[in-house]
């Protein structure tokens, strides 16, 4: 899904959301906040916090970490989601001051929420101490939108839209790359295409 | 010559160019080479692709792994300064909010503007594209045809370097011998496209790119470009001598610091700069053409944005190539009592015509291209084959429904991975998380294909641009207002577009990520998010009807020119900057001629 498409479903997204108790703050409103304008400089390193303070609390941020772990776990390839700053680069995210992030924080927001009162009303515990096949439980009833319960279905797109974050924060990172065997991005002398062999195979040749 | 403030101006030049981008790009080379006394002004600031462009960084290294925000709409390495759909303080008027009556307003405030992060798409326009009216009784002719521009492509080609192949094919032009530089080699999604798309009929041919796949030909094309000037051939020379090739690596969207693609920046403007014929203000905004009483255009008066002073600047020519919009923009508030309705504008045409690109895009999943071995498929950043429009005899015949035609841009392959690589994949996994998902983004990375139409809009009266009556920018200059509709023809060809699109994913296998639509109101891309606006002082044959001839010289005053895409008299479905600058070019062959002839 690009960008374009994402927030046209993130506007859906969010008029479709039912009004909560928990609804989302910035952590000190009293600041101006600004994005990072029309001319930054390009050749530099941003690390999460630098152009605009992180919000998420403590506790939000110990449940991102479990839930992006349980969708992108250790594996015999790459680590676990929380291993390469996922967790961070979700903070950023919700935290930007364009409006496009201010949707996405809310449904952030109150999703969690939503999985720490779920938790506790289904087994009474939160979530990251649930046992991995009640946290399993909970998920499956939330992970595909398409399937999810009609009363589950703003608890689903919450799930789909931490999904696309924890795995956009995951996959651009150096360790993403090399799950994937990305070996572009270098200079190369000559470009020569595919191989011949592989050609073959698929019958190009 | 180089850089100057407005107090370091000489008191007159011969041509003052209004605009950086491709128009001005090139007018400035042309007359700057050929010794002309040329200041140049535009409206942002000064940009240096040499030090300022991200050419190896990663998305890790960027806030929100560099996808788009308002402030960066193409993300944020993308080359444009200052620039978008909407520019801070500097506000236009839409007069509907809907997709079909919308045109948002691309613009880039920096030196070399929108040529600094454009696709490098070359294509020229055929002999029918010059004659469009003639053949089917639609919109207008130019005052020109293929052979005369034909040249002019023949030398933009060689000067900027752009790679593609002859193909001989109807209306898709052959350019002179030399002239292209060789494609580079397609990926394993172009030939898996390019043969199930021929099973449907449907051609794949090398695309037209302004892409140095090999360094160029400083020996004998400087020669060709500038035969009886030494001066320009030893300047060129040595400037084509320092672009370097591509790497093939890092898309050309964030421009390029090696100069291995062709930006306004990196191409035209240095060897302009070392003929010592060019110089160049940024930070002008240019709000007015003046008028001497000679009934001649004396200058031009601008905002210093570092200052906020207004200031004048007097020229014997003067060259609109502020993008087509701001040009009309430009002369709409140039009034006088001589022209109370906007400069050039007796015909009332001045802002007509408006025109962008009918776009339409839908993309697939393709399992054949699933679990392919590691490749490094950056190339040239895509479009190493494309499909030219290919259904001129149907069309003819009167079997499409729609006029005019449309050429696809498709690619596919293992990308710099980012948000979109996992994003929205449940249409595919059906909601994976955990190991099964990990699995599924390995087994589905680099299996998606897309193809984006690219449709030629035809003229219409509802399609335009005027001054607001209300709206000023944050310098008090009055905005422009805009009216937008597109007619059966464009929505034809998007409805088209999407049978097509998912009739070639289906011949491969794939399946397409949600229905091809079918409603062609649905389909078609708001005016204007193509980029491609051309037109609101089209050339014609007829000053009653057109607001330029054809060296696009305005009618009504002898030595104002204008050398960017408003002069387009129609939209062919090929992008319009290599014929911006054929144009531009033309254009600046005739001044120099008239001015060694003393009659400007």
């Amino acid at each position: 899904m690009d960008r374009r498409t994402s927030i046209k479903w993130v506007l859906a997204a969010s008029a479709a959301w039912p009004v909560l108790a928990t609804r989302s703050t910035r952590a000190d409103s009293s600041l101006p906040v600004r994005g990072y304008g029309t001319d930054p400089k390009l050749v530099a390193d941003y690390r999460p916090g630098e152009l605009w303070p992180l919000t998420l609390s403590a506790s939000q941020r110990r449940l991102t970490s479990t839930l992006a772990d349980l969708i992108l776990p250790a594996d015999e390839h790459s680590p676990s989601a929380s291993a390469v700053g996922v967790v961070d680069f979700i903070d950023e995210w919700v935290s930007a001051p364009y409006e496009d992030h201010q949707r996405d924080q809310t449904i952030i927001v109150d999703g969690l929420g939503w999985m720490i009162g779920e938790s506790i009303r289904q087994s009474g515990k939160v979530f990251s101490d649930l046992d991995t096949t009640q946290q399993h439980a909970l998920c499956d009833a939330i992970c595909d939108e398409a399937r999810a319960r009609s009363e589950l279905h703003s608890a689903a797109r919450f799930f789909a839209l931490f999904r696309d974050l924890a795995s956009a924060g995951f996959y651009s990172s150096p360790v993403g790359r090399k799950d994937l065997n990305f070996i572009g991005n270098v200079p190369l002398a000559r470009f020569d295409g595919p191989p011949a062999a592989l050609l073959k195979t698929l019958g190009l040749q | 010559m180089p850089f100057v403030t407005a107090k370091d101006q000489k008191p007159s030049y011969d041509v003052v160019v209004v605009g950086s981008g491709a128009g001005g790009g090139q007018s400035a080379y042309t007359l700057a080479m050929d010794g002309a006394k040329v200041l140049m002004l535009e409206a942002g600031r000064r940009y240096v692709p040499e030090a300022e462009t991200a050419m190896f960084q990663t998305p890790d290294q960027a806030p929100l792994a560099g996808e788009g925000t308002t402030d960066k709409p193409f993300g944020f390495y993308d080359a444009t300064v200052d620039g978008g759909w909407q520019v801070p303080g500097e506000p236009y008027v839409r007069v509907s909010e809907e997709p079909a009556g919308r045109f948002d307003w691309w613009r880039a405030r920096m030196l070399g503007g929108r040529t600094n992060h454009w696709g490098r798409i070359s294509l020229r326009n055929g002999p029918y594209d010059f004659k469009p009216r003639a053949r089917d009784g639609l919109g207008f002719d130019w005052p020109i045809g293929y052979e005369d521009v034909a040249p002019y492509y023949d030398k933009v080609e060689l000067l900027i370097g752009v790679y593609g192949t002859n193909e001989g094919l109807e209306n898709t032009p052959n350019s002179a011998p030399g002239c292209l530089l060789p494609p580079p080699a397609p990926l394993v999604s172009d030939l898996l496209i390019a043969q199930r798309a021929k099973r449907l009929g449907v051609p794949a041919i090398a695309g037209h790119r302004a892409v140095l796949t090999r360094p160029l030909d400083f020996r004998h094309s400087p020669a060709r470009l500038h035969p009886g000037n030494p001066i320009a051939q030893r300047i060129l020379a040595e400037d084509m001598r320092r672009r370097a090739s591509c790497v093939w690596a890092t898309p050309c969207g964030r421009g390029c610091a090696i100069r291995a693609n062709y930006q306004s920046t990196t191409v035209h403007l240095p060897p302009a700069l070392a003929s010592g014929n060019l110089d160049i203000t940024t930070d002008a905004m240019v709000y007015e053409v003046t008028m001497g009483r000679d009934g001649r255009a004396s200058g031009v008066s601008f905002v210093d944005r570092l200052t906020g002073g207004h200031q004048h600047v007097a020229a014997r020519v003067v060259i609109l190539a502020a993008s087509a919009c701001e040009s009309v923009r430009i002369l709409l508030n140039s009034r006088s009592t001589q022209f109370p309705d906007g400069l050039a504008n007796t015909s009332g045409k001045v802002g007509r015509y408006l025109m962008d690109t009918v776009g339409s895009t839908l993309g697939g999943q393709i399992p054949l291209l699933e679990n392919l071995p590691p490749l490094n498929e950056d190339a040239a950043d895509g479009h190493q084959l494309y499909t030219p429009w290919w259904l001129y005899g149907p069309q003819h015949a009167g079997k499409l429904g729609f006029a005019r035609g449309y050429h696809i841009e498709f690619g596919g392959g293992k990308r710099m991975p980012g948000y979109g690589t996992a994003a929205g994949l449940e249409w595919l996994t059906g909601g994976s998380y955990g190991a099964k998902f990990k699995q599924d983004v390995r087994r589905y990375y680099g299996s998606f294909v897309y193809f984006d139409g690219r449709g030629e809009m035809i003229p219409n009266d509802r399609s335009f641009c005027e001054i607001d009556p209300l709206v000023k920018d944050k310098w008090g200059i009055p905005v422009l207002r805009f009216h937008w509709e597109w007619s059966d023809h464009e929505r034809g060809q998007a409805a088209h577009m999407q049978q097509t699109f998912a009739a070639i994913i289906d011949a491969m296998g794939g399946r397409t990520h949600g229905a091809a639509q079918t409603d062609g109101a649905k389909a078609i891309a708001p005016g204007g998010s193509i980029i491609h606006e051309v037109g609101g002082a089209i050339m014609g044959s007829d000053p009653k009807s057109s607001v330029t001839n054809k060296w696009g010289q305005t009618w009504d005053v002898a030595n104002l020119f204008v050398a960017d895409g408003a002069v387009f008299a129609s939209n062919a479905d090929k992008n319009p900057t290599l014929t911006i600058m054929a144009l531009a070019w033309r254009a600046s062959d005739h001044i120099l001629g008239r001015m060694r002839r003393k009659e400007l």
